[in-house]
């Protein structure tokens, strides 16, 4: 350890373990993003029925026994696997680090429905008698669930919570690693988030109700944000953490580099349950280039939030336009036309798709945009065919969530 | 349900719980414990098998009983003898 911990800490991603519907490591994802290769597919879940779902097939057993894999929760393996990925790609010697100086921040959208779900089924085959309720309801419910199960997997004894961050939790993930270490609670933050979401019938069944759960005759092209036919949302499983340390300890043991964090902002509409404030979502993105020492025109990709939802795209089209107007030189693109919306691992998967641009030169596309909603229309949106030859140096990476709680997070090359 | 029955029932419910473990060189007379990884929530789940499947109760004082296979089949024999085998 360098530092104990200093405001001015620079704070570098040296790390990454995900998976999502279309690949399940970095590399991958990243050629399915630049090849238009969409994740979403068929789905059913009970009492729902038909739908489509971004499913992950990650190995469970790569880095689990049978036995904890029962005995956990989907969440959990997630987060393991994601979690045991992100260590090797980052070349620690693990073996010798001091695990009481790892922090795990891990972002959620929700977590416990999927357990409570399937409690309640269950008793309902026995008459609702709650003597047959399982005791592993309250491990498995316990909002630090994923954070806890990579501390059990992997020895951690440093610190480990989630942030309940709705589907800025992504970002808000990487936001709390950050600021352990710069507060020196930790020496390796192991942060980002995780979903299970598609595993819960009551999130498919909320969306429908709330009108707002994609619906298509093709898997693949029903998520489909800024275009004129948008209908929904379709609700993905998925996870993506990262291994942030400060730069001198990064640097000194000589450890790749991603990116650094160059600033980040959270703030709240304060206005509406669900609908989008652009009036703070632009605050937002202000308050993150500020803190990065940025103008709008010093970023080369803007990754939107946007869910393909009626309003919630225009609302967050309106925000960027009012920071990224007038920029010539910011690319602007969306992952979630290829792999849905992953709920709490949302934003660290959304930055992740973007990340190898600092090396590829390539702003991957928005996808299923075959009519251009003119409320959507921005300078620099990529539709459907990445963008290439670019020097990419800065990514903003927008996630907004339910009860107005928004996140803008910059990375930069190093 | 026959001893064997009641024998039969509980591998399937180990099956279940130590999906990792190989059950067929389990010594019936020997603690479940010394032989696999089990730990209180697992007992728990044998306990909540036997509940769901058989609808058999087990107070929490007779728990002791389930520390071998031989243990636990004196001790559900008569607990299940008019039970049928699913």
């Amino acid at each position: 350890m360098i530092s104990s911990g200093s405001p001015t800490d620079r704070i570098v991603i040296t790390g990454v373990g995900l998976t999502s519907p279309n690949g399940d490591t970095l590399v991958d994802f990243r050629e399915a993003l630049l090849n238009g290769r969409s994740g979403v597919s068929d789905y059913e879940i009970r009492y729902v029925g038909k739908t489509f779902a971004g499913v992950c097939r990650f190995d469970e057993l790569k880095y689990q026994k049978r036995r904890d894999v029962r005995r956990g929760t989907r969440a959990g393996s997630i987060a393991i696997y994601c979690a045991n990925e992100a260590l090797a790609d980052s070349g620690l010697d693990w073996p010798n680090i001091d695990r009481q100086r790892v922090g795990v921040y891990i972002g959620v959208t929700e977590h416990g429905n999927v357990e409570t779900e399937n409690e309640i089924h269950e008793i309902k085959g026995y008459d609702y008698d709650t003597s047959v309720w399982s005791h592993h309801h309250n491990p498995r419910t316990v909002a630090n669930n994923p954070a806890g199960e990579i501390t059990l997997n992997l020895g951690i004894t440093g610190p480990h919570y989630t942030i309940g961050a709705a589907c800025a939790a992504g970002n808000a993930g990487m936001i709390q690693g950050a600021q352990m270490l710069r507060l020196g609670e930790c020496d390796l933050a192991l942060c980002g988030g995780v979903s299970e979401s598609i595993h819960t019938f009551g999130i498919f069944a909320g969306f429908a109700s709330q009108g707002a759960l994609a619906a298509h005759t093709n898997a693949a092209l029903a998520s489909r944000p800024f275009d004129k036919a948008r209908n929904g949302i379709v609700v993905s499983e998925g996870g993506c953490l990262y291994t942030l340390e400060r730069y001198e300890d990064a640097r000194r043991r000589g450890a790749k580099i991603y990116g650094e964090i160059a600033g980040y902002a959270m703030n709240s509409d304060a206005s509406d349950f669900v609908l989008p404030n652009p009036d703070e979502q632009s605050r937002c993105m202000r308050m993150a280039l500020d803190r990065a020492g940025l103008a709008a025109d010093n970023i080369g990709i803007v990754s939107t939030h946007a869910t393909a939802t009626a309003s919630g795209d225009v609302q967050e089209c309106e925000a960027v336009r009012r920071v990224f107007g007038k920029s010539r030189t910011t690319c602007i693109n969306n992952t979630k036309s290829f792999i849905g919306h992953a709920m709490g691992a949302a934003g660290s998967l959304e930055l992740a798709g973007n990340l190898l641009s600092f090396e590829d030169g390539v702003c991957h596309a928005t996808i299923n945009v075959d009519d251009l909603d003119p409320d959507c229309d921005l300078p620099g949106l990529v539709l459907n065919q990445p963008r290439e030859g670019l020097q990419i140096d800065t990514i903003l990476n927008n996630s907004f969530g339910m009860l107005g709680i928004n996140s803008a997070l910059i990375v930069k090359r190093v | 349900m026959t001893r064997d029955e009641i024998r039969d029932e509980i591998l399937d419910i180990l099956g279940d719980i130590a999906p990792d473990e190989d059950l067929s060189q389990l010594d019936d007379s020997q603690s479940f414990r010394e032989q696999m990884e089990l730990d209180s929530m697992d007992f728990l789940d044998i306990v909540m098998e036997l509940r769901k499947r058989h609808r058999v109760q087990i107070p929490e004082d007779d728990y002791v009983n389930l520390a071998s296979m031989d243990s636990t089949c004196t001790y559900l024999e008569p607990l299940m003898k008019d039970t049928a085998k699913a």
